[in-house]
């Protein structure tokens, strides 16, 4: 039997889960996790660690030149500089809003990116 | 002259929930901006982690602030950008605001400062070498990076393991820098475990702890960091210097409370070095009150909302003569504690404290005398603990003692 510690980065308490495995590497137990949230995040560490990504876009004519985006789940941490890479080359027509899509599922995914800060046009005096 | 109730001074999460807090309780409401836009540092925090305990939900920074910026829409509250405050003349109980408008006077019946922290800078830490550039605190790299849409060089060193190095180095890394390692003087990391986690050992940046810069070199440019480890006293042992080759340093060695508008008059803090208050936000002037980083370098955004709330509708209450402030017990520090909020205890609100602990505490027991006992373990310094105790708990006349006893 192997054991894996991780700690959870779903929220600040960061829990020290303890995950016990067979010779296979199949998952017997998960323990130290204090919220349910914490046993999934345990099982995607040992087959595919998933995170959000946060990062920003381009902004075109808006009032500032960057809008903030995320990842609307976690993606796997294997696609998170090819996500970077993808995100380089966009660009938005200002105004954009928090909540509009700037790729709809991600890699089959089911994970969106979208906005996360309303930049509205420039106005004449800025 | 303008008359208001309140004057709420920075539009950051401290001055937006102050704000609407006062503007529900029926006070006129006038709160002013230097910069262009409210939200404060939240702008820049492009990151996700914000709101859990506020909203029950996990936002960004920017998101956090936009929830805020509709309600502030919503209320109606006179809300000022790009004015800055040059004086508060506490006899006159005036304040002095400049904007292109030009010197204006604003007579409030009382005022609430949440004006934030700033960054500790290089020069307070007395780094021998050259002055080239190339050298910033994370929060400027934070604001070129996620609002300017600049890149400050290309291969970086973070020193400072707090949460905002941490995150600058995934960052920095997620944009294209090399980022060559987190320098921390401390045997333990700053910043959050998750942080280390997910900004460090996900990318393979090495966390170089128990170690310090001890010289900068460089002509125009930052050319190269020395990095030695430290002993215990955190005093550099010759002989194990390490030569980094960066055209960038970051620095994330702190935030220092922003009081120097006032603090000629309202008391400061010794620990925290900010504004020292009560439970429900007063200074030691009664009518001005503080909220936010301001008061003590919080974790969490949402606990800087909540004290904004209370500051903002302790500041009503005190205008329409509710004795807020009439009775104050002194909240002390004792055994093991770092940081200690509030400075005092006034049995008109619940007593919500923050504590940070001197030094890392596996197993204890956390003692406010004569109201709480409570067993903790895992505490260390850079992770604040909040506690709250009912009012109607708490029977201390003179003062309230806080202490952890280790066990």
């Amino acid at each position: 039997m192997k054991s894996r510690k991780v700690v959870c980065v779903l929220c600040p308490l960061g829990c020290k889960i303890r995950i016990e495995l067979d010779e296979e590497g199949n998952i017997l137990s998960i323990s130290g996790n204090k919220c349910p949230r914490g046993e999934g995040y345990a099982k995607d560490e040992i087959k595919d660690p998933k995170r959000v990504v946060t990062t920003s876009v381009k902004v075109l004519d808006g009032e500032l030149p960057l809008a903030s985006v995320k990842t609307d789940g976690p993606i796997p941490k294997k696609y998170i500089f090819e996500l970077m890479k993808i995100l380089k080359s966009v660009e938005m027509n200002a105004p954009v809003n928090v909540g509009d899509v700037v790729v709809r599922n991600i890699f089959e995914t089911n994970v969106n990116v979208v906005i996360t800060r309303s930049v509205g046009e420039k106005t004449s005096d800025n | 002259m303008k008359n208001v109730d309140v004057l709420v001074i920075g539009a950051g999460a401290a001055g937006m929930a102050a704000a609407l807090a006062a503007a529900e309780q029926g006070a006129k409401v006038l709160l002013v901006e230097r910069e262009d836009r409210t939200g404060g540092i939240l702008n820049q925090c492009i990151h996700n982690g914000f709101g859990l305990h506020y909203f029950k939900k996990e936002l960004t920074g920017p998101e956090y602030a936009e929830i805020f910026r509709e309600k502030l829409e919503r209320s109606g509250i006179d809300t000022c950008m790009e004015k800055f405050v040059l004086e508060v003349d506490v006899n006159k109980k005036e304040v002095i605001v400049v904007s292109k408008e030009g010197i204006e006077k604003i007579h409030p019946r009382s005022l609430i400062l949440a004006t934030g922290a700033r960054e500790r800078p290089f020069g307070s830490l007395l780094i021998p070498g050259d002055r080239p550039s190339g050298i910033y605190t994370a929060g400027v790299v934070q604001r070129l990076i996620n609002i300017e849409n600049r890149l400050p060089g290309k291969r970086a060193l973070i020193l400072g393991s707090g949460d905002i190095g941490l995150i600058m180095a995934r960052r920095l890394t997620l944009e294209g820098m090399e980022v060559v390692g987190v320098v921390e003087r401390l045997p333990y990391p700053g910043g959050l475990l998750r942080n280390v986690v997910q900004c460090l050992e996900d990318f393979d940046i090495p966390l170089l702890l128990s170690s310090t810069v001890v010289e900068v070199k460089g002509k125009e440019r930052l050319e190269e960091v020395v990095v030695a480890s430290v002993d215990e006293k955190y005093n550099p042992i010759p002989g194990t210097e390490r030569t980094f080759k960066v055209d960038t340093l970051v620095l994330s060695v702190g935030l220092i409370p922003q009081v120097e508008l006032v603090s000629d008059f309202v008391e400061i803090d010794r620990s925290s070095k900010g504004f020292a208050v009560s439970n429900t936000g007063q200074t030691s002037v009664s009518w001005i009150f503080a909220a936010g980083n301001s008061t003590v370098i919080y974790d969490l955004v949402d606990y800087v909302t909540y004290e904004g709330e209370i500051a903002g509708r302790s500041a009503v209450r005190y205008i329409d003569g509710k004795d807020v402030g009439k009775t104050k017990v002194s909240v002390e520090a004792g055994e093991n504690i770092g940081i200690l909020f509030p400075k005092w205890f006034d049995p008109l609100e619940d007593l919500t404290m923050y504590i940070r602990v001197r030094k890392p505490i596996e197993k204890g027991i956390l003692i406010v005398e004569g109201a709480l006992e409570r067993k903790v373990e895992d505490l260390v310094p850079s992770e604040m603990i909040r506690i709250r105790i009912p009012k109607n708990r708490i029977n201390a006349s003179e003062k309230l003692k806080v202490f952890i006893k280790e066990e």
